[in-house]
């Protein structure tokens, strides 16, 4: 045919199409390739996790304390310490950064201040976990007094993972379009009814995506918590919250010593030989499958947001 | 009415001040971080001089005659931080390109969350992971000669869990470039992997920079992998089989023993902190000032 016929010079370039072609296919090859080397190394961390970890994972192994012998530890003071932190992280992190945000969005004026506010959000997000230890450790610790306890820990992480719930409080009120402000505006609302009766309400689904994403970041912190010298062997459990006398409830466990999960783990890791590695492992497991999960709901609700909200 | 609406102005007012405080809150934790890492390195400082803590090659904080001397500490960190973007930076590059140029909206999609989660994986575990995974695989099949701890295998594994954070950001960067500049050179007759070398690349080059810059910062802060798999004796060496401390490694092996508060060897967390602090920063500034003198404007 014409292509047989074809002049020696477009031979030439024919070939060179052909090569490109094939560079290009070659290179999706490629970039698919290094994008499965990453799932795979998950895969493979997974599996290898659950090999070790799962012949220990057991009921008893939920609701028994550490203890020498590795057939008996368990990991009950650390998810109940895990759960105990969480819980005052949530409760400093979650108003402070939203209302932060709200500012940011809703009322800041374009000044000094602001972009002072800003710039120290954007830093504290790149400052490196553990600097927020020696922050609590050399503040926290010493100087307000609170101790090594489960306050100081939640203050701790709280601050670490401010800067995420910031920014992305920030995103989604950024989501919801002027005009629902200006129709409130031009009814008479104030700034503040604004905001609460209209924008955080549409907010509130981005909110609680990133609230969960900080939220699984800090049950995962290790190193913050190790500095400020959380102990490692602790064999009972923070103070109940609910007590049978007046007033109920109690704060007492807020000055606890605690252990955590990702601390639990490291003190069997670094214990010298193999014994403790399968309750290594299965703590590890127990602690990736809360931090998968989280981080599993928040992709999901984001998604289902992005799919419902159409304005 | 008038008194009212003075309640409700006067009600404005006060939920904007508690919101403007909460705002505020950020600035003060940055001062605090400042505050506590300055003073108690001042301490410090008082009885270790800065030219030998620059200077000196050992870093023996608990023998008879300590010496604190940064840079075995600070190597440690280079060499972990170079070993683990050595392994982020093609990977990252690679799979940006491949998502942002090559990749069908489908498949994009399904992937990014799962690259996401790479992210999210505790630090301890993929600690666990370098030490008992990772390490033995390395010995067995490539070289047998390695010691149980090592810089190198914990720097691939966080070169593997940074590359979310080179990836991603690069994309951002690839996909803000604008659709005209792909269709001038896809008319022009260039192929996908040369519009996407030629065109999209040096476009978003100010963005991949600062994502290389970022999962940089990442890798320098990163403690709990190097803590657990890098052994914890400081050596200066430019070998990643050799074990050796990082800074962050170093801040955890003092924080497990009991220190008593302020004697040198507590003090010391803090100046070896306000080192880590001055490297993520000349990093994070290295990435502003790259992002200008490249930033291409549209």
């Amino acid at each position: 045919m014409a292509r047989a016929a074809a002049p020696a010079p477009l031979a030439g370039v024919r070939r060179g199409i052909r090569r490109r072609r094939l560079a290009d296919r070659l290179f999706a090859l490629l970039g698919a390739a290094c994008l499965g080397i990453g799932l795979a190394v998950l895969a493979v961390l997974l599996v290898d996790l659950a090999i070790d970890g799962l012949p220990h994972l057991d009921w008893s192994f939920l609701t028994s304390f550490p203890s020498r012998k590795p057939e008996r530890a368990g990991i009950l003071s650390a998810w109940v310490g895990s759960l105990a932190v969480m819980a005052v992280t949530a409760a400093a992190a979650i108003p402070l950064g939203v209302a932060a945000a709200v500012y940011l969005e809703e009322y800041a004026p374009k000044n000094r201040l602001t972009d002072l506010i800003e710039i120290s959000v954007t830093n504290l997000a790149g400052v490196p976990s553990i600097v927020f230890g020696l922050l609590a450790l050399g503040f926290l610790v010493y100087v307000l007094d609170l101790g090594r306890s489960v306050l100081t820990g939640g203050l701790t992480l709280a601050m670490l993972v401010l800067p995420i719930v910031i920014v992305a409080t920030r995103e989604a009120l950024r989501a919801v379009p002027f005009a629902i402000r200006e129709a409130a505006f031009a009814l008479g609302a104030t700034r503040w009814q604004v905001v609460r009766h209209h924008v955080l309400p549409y907010a509130l689904g981005g909110i609680t995506t990133g609230v969960i994403i900080a939220l699984a970041r800090a049950i995962g912190e290790t190193a913050p918590l190790v500095t400020i010298g959380a102990l490692t062997y602790v064999a009972f459990l923070p103070a109940a919250p609910l007590q049978a006398e007046w007033p109920f409830l109690s704060f007492a466990w807020l000055r606890d010593p605690f252990t955590v999960l990702p601390i639990q783990t490291f003190n069997w890791i670094s214990r010298p030989g193999d014994d403790f590695r399968g309750n290594a492992a299965a703590a590890g497991l127990v602690l990736i499958a809360l931090t998968l999960l989280l981080n599993g709901g928040a992709i999901w609700l984001r998604h289902r947001l992005r799919k419902r909200v159409r304005w | 009415m008038t008194r009212a609406r003075a309640v409700r102005a006067l009600r404005e007012r006060a939920i904007e001040a508690g919101l403007l405080l909460a705002a505020l809150s950020s600035i003060a934790i940055t001062l605090a971080i400042l505050w506590v890492l300055v003073s108690e390195s001042l301490g410090f400082f008082r009885v270790v001089s800065v030219v030998d803590f620059l200077t000196d090659t050992m870093w023996t904080p608990l023998f008879a005659e300590p010496r604190f001397g940064i840079l075995p500490l600070l190597c440690g960190t280079l060499l972990s931080s170079g070993v683990a973007l050595a392994v982020a930076v093609p990977l990252g590059l690679t799979s940006a390109l491949y998502l942002s140029e090559f990749a069908p909206g489908r498949v994009r999609e399904a992937v990014k969350p799962c690259l996401e989660l790479l992210a999210g994986v505790p630090t301890v575990v993929y600690g666990y992971f370098a030490l008992l995974f990772v390490t033995p695989l390395l010995r067995r099949w490539l070289l047998p000669e390695l010691p149980g701890f090592n810089v190198l295998s914990p720097g691939l594994v966080i070169g593997i869990m940074i590359i979310p954070y080179v990836s991603s950001l690069s994309e951002d960067a690839m996909r803000a470039v604008p659709m005209e500049l792909r269709e001038a050179a896809f008319a022009m007759g260039a192929t996908r992997l040369q519009v996407a070398a030629r065109v999209v690349l040096p476009a978003a080059l100010s963005g991949v920079a600062a994502a290389f810059a970022l999962g940089l910062s990442r890798a320098v802060g990163e403690t709990m992998v190097v803590a657990i798999a890098a052994g914890q004796q400081p050596n200066l060496t430019l070998d990643p089989r050799e074990p050796a401390a990082t800074i962050t490694a170093y801040i955890v092996q003092v924080a497990l023993g009991d220190l008593p508060h302020g004697s040198v060897g507590y003090l010391s967390i803090f100046a070896a902190g306000l080192t880590l602090m001055a490297v993520t920063l000349a990093f994070n500034v290295a990435a502003w000032l790259l992002r200008r003198r490249f930033r291409e404007a549209y």
